[in-house]
């Protein structure tokens, strides 16, 4: 590590390099950002990944397909239903097994709330990188309702595996129902004071207006996706893109800006919530009655030789499954795309000429969870 | 022995003097430290410390102990003497400006002349604090936060300066016992609005207190030019943080919200105190509200601020002022 300190030291520049991270407050886990730094400009960025690194895809190879659902939560612990939901879909496609109607919706709503859960944490840790302690406490106090009515449900607050191939676990009750009725009519009674609270704050408008701006073109050559590329007038969103699951019933926006500033990206996410909490309205409307579980699902799952793919849109952007099998029940290969990873990429690119700040507004922009990058 | 008797007197007052400023620092830091922890609590949504005493009002004695029975940690690189010397020169000038406050008509240490450059004279040592804590650390977070701490409050103490200066013409007095005398019909915040609202702004940059944190500001810096000082010399940081934010506050309060002046009590050349302190505290209050509301500035707008906007409006305010004083 030593090594990139003195390849980025140059004394002729006046240059010199500030180590941030990986016990930095506002890199959210093991990241650590070298910059180069002239007076409080970051002339150069560079990323050092691989303090979380577990072997995820490797441990994938030696193991039987079912058995790896629990270590897809372990990636993107904040969006680990959405991961949950990828695999399930992988393994479903794969071995052609069809799932119940009730199934779907029960995975769309948990989903949804997973999503919203990310969402609410995001707000708060990315206003507390802006220096206003306040509202992650009132995001936390939300996103706890949607913790408790998960913990009831699945059995565990934040890494879920809840779904298995062709079902769920356990079925919802009318608790469950009742209780994200609740929640969701608690949720949009709070957004008119986080509007007032922290989006129309004028020391926040002159944060993150013109901070980090991305064109569509930027975003394709580095492959983001998620709240950054929606942010940019990209309506690109897996549900929408490639409807899978039964998102295609449901009656949804896609939440976009236009300048692909930090800005541009926060009012995306802060617009998904409510979208997010229509669909779960809608789901639990049509919600029908039904098995939990496709009854014919082997023990020792088989998948037929040959390639298979599953995308979802988990809450940082697109998130792909690629299956190599070779017609035994362990996978010869399982690739998987985090969307963090290649949103991480770009930073040395965006933040390139920003200042120290700037660059913490624009990291916390990319709503980073690094065990997804490290994974 | 002569001498002695003549002296006793004046001994007998440095030592009162001296009691009572420690008495002020160390209880505003007690009051301060609870109520803001308190408040911020409250702010969000949670009680604040609960633990120690009812409502954890003994918290604030138990971190006490607890930061003095820490190890003094001075890093490897450091400049130790002058890592050792920077808390001391933070907490040390507090007492002075105390000195020269008029806490009523008959509390005050000593009515001096030119009682407001004392202040900001002291006040502004802290800069000199910070600086030499964030260079001997040998640390270049701490390196940030003290180039970013001196910016500021140099930058932040002209229109501060101007703003003050504006009611010494209306007065003509440095006394500060005076200019809060001269305030019997109406306060001065009523006639010059704009000078309170650039000097407040001008307060909590000063204190380097949210939304203008910027020298300690966490996600950043992670704590700025205090980062390396643990135990003891952190505390001195932070009671002297309190202890000039008492001093700004009083300083309004005597400029703006008439020093004492408030319902006439009993014995109103002491009691006068009880107003003074009010309002000392409504001010603290509203620091820690804003503190606790708003999301910090970036530094280059914080400049910007001050260079484009506060400093020509209070030239402007000062040019206006001067004009009415010589027309009226």
């Amino acid at each position: 590590m030593a090594m990139d300190v003195e390849i980025l030291e140059d004394p002729k520049h006046h240059r010199y390099v500030l180590n941030m991270g990986p016990q930095h407050p506002s890199t959210h886990g093991v990241l650590r950002v070298l910059l180069e730094l002239e007076g409080e400009y970051a002339m150069e960025l560079l990323p050092v990944l691989g303090y979380g690194h577990r072997c995820h895809e490797k441990i994938a190879e030696h193991k039987p397909v079912k058995s790896f659902m629990p270590n897809t939560a372990r990636m993107d612990y904040l969006g680990a239903l959405i991961y949950n939901h990828g695999y399930a879909q992988l393994l479903e496609r794969a071995a052609g097994i069809e799932v119940p109607e009730r199934v779907e919706y029960i995975r769309v709503i948990t989903s949804e709330l997973n999503r919203i859960q990310s969402h609410l944490l995001w707000y708060g840790a990315y206003l507390l990188d802006l220096g206003a302690f306040t509202p992650i406490m009132y995001a936390f106090d939300d996103r706890e309702h949607i913790l408790d009515i998960l913990e009831d449900v699945t059995g565990s607050r934040l890494t879920y595996c809840y779904f298995r191939v062709g079902g769920v676990s356990k079925d919802i009750d009318d608790k469950f129902v009742t209780s994200t009725r609740a929640f969701v009519k608690r949720l949009r009674s709070r957004f008119p004071m986080y509007e007032d609270l922290v989006n129309g704050n004028v020391i926040l408008q002159n944060r993150l207006n013109d901070v980090g701006e991305l064109t569509p073109h930027t975003c394709a050559r580095y492959g983001i996706t998620g709240p950054l590329l929606r942010g940019t007038g990209v309506a690109y969103d897996m549900r929408r893109a490639e409807p899978y699951s039964i998102y295609s019933q449901f009656d949804f926006e896609i939440p976009t800006g236009t300048k692909g500033d930090c800005m541009a990206s926060f009012m995306v996410r802060f617009h998904e919530l409510e979208q997010s909490l229509r669909i779960i309205e809608q789901a639990l409307d049509g919600l029908p009655e039904g098995p939990i579980m496709t009854p014919k699902v082997p023990k020792k799952l088989k998948i037929p030789a040959g390639d298979y793919n599953s995308s979802v849109e988990a809450p940082r952007g697109e998130l792909s499954y690629y299956l190599v099998s070779d017609g035994s029940d362990v996978p010869y290969r399982l690739k998987v795309r985090t969307p963090s990873y290649s949103n991480l990429s770009v930073v040395p690119e965006m933040c390139q000429g920003m200042l120290l700040s700037d660059v913490v507004s624009a990291m916390g922009a990319l709503d980073l969870v690094i065990p997804e990058i490290d994974r | 022995m002569e001498i002695f008797y003549s002296l006793l007197p004046e001994l007998i007052r440095i030592v009162i003097a001296a009691i009572c400023g420690a008495v002020i620092v160390f209880g505003n830091a007690l009051v301060m430290g609870y109520a803001e922890r308190k408040l911020a609590g409250h702010i969000m949504f949670r009680p604040g410390p609960m633990e120690v005493g009812p409502h954890g009002i003994y918290q604030l004695v138990i971190d006490g102990l607890k930061l003095m029975g820490k190890q003094l940690v001075i890093p490897k690189n450091a400049d130790t003497p002058l890592f050792m010397l920077a808390p001391l020169i933070a907490f040390a000038p507090v007492f002075v400006p105390l000195l020269v406050i008029p806490f009523s008509d008959k509390i005050q240490g000593f009515d001096l002349d030119v009682g407001l450059l004392l202040i900001l004279a002291f006040a502004s040592i802290n800069v000199l604090a910070i600086l030499i804590g964030g260079w001997s650390s040998n640390n270049k977070y701490s390196l940030f936060g003290a180039i970013r701490s001196v910016a500021q409050n140099v930058a932040y103490e002209i229109p501060m300066l101007i703003s003050l200066l504006a009611i010494i013409f209306m007065t003509n007095t440095f006394s500060l016992k005076e200019i809060a005398a001269a305030q019997s019909p109406v306060w001065f915040v009523v006639i010059q609005p704009l000078a309170f609202l650039i000097y407040i702004v001008a307060m909590v940059a000063e204190t380097n207190r949210a939304p203008f944190d910027l020298p300690e500001a966490e996600s950043e810096l992670t704590a700025g030019f205090h980062t390396e000082y643990s135990g003891m010399s952190f505390s001195l940081f932070v009671l002297g943080e309190y202890a000039n934010m008492f001093i700004v506050c009083s300083v309004a309060t005597v400029f703006f919200l008439g020093g004492d002046s408030g319902i006439p009590l009993p014995y109103f050349e002491y009691t006068g105190i009880i107003w003074f302190l009010l309002k000392v505290y409504l001010l603290m209050f509203f620091l820690i509200w804003i503190r606790w509301t708003y999301p910090r500035t970036r530094f280059d707008q914080l400049m910007n601020f001050c260079w484009k906007y506060l400093i020509p409006f209070s030239l402007v305010n000062l040019l206006i002022t001067v004009v009415m004083v010589k027309l009226l």
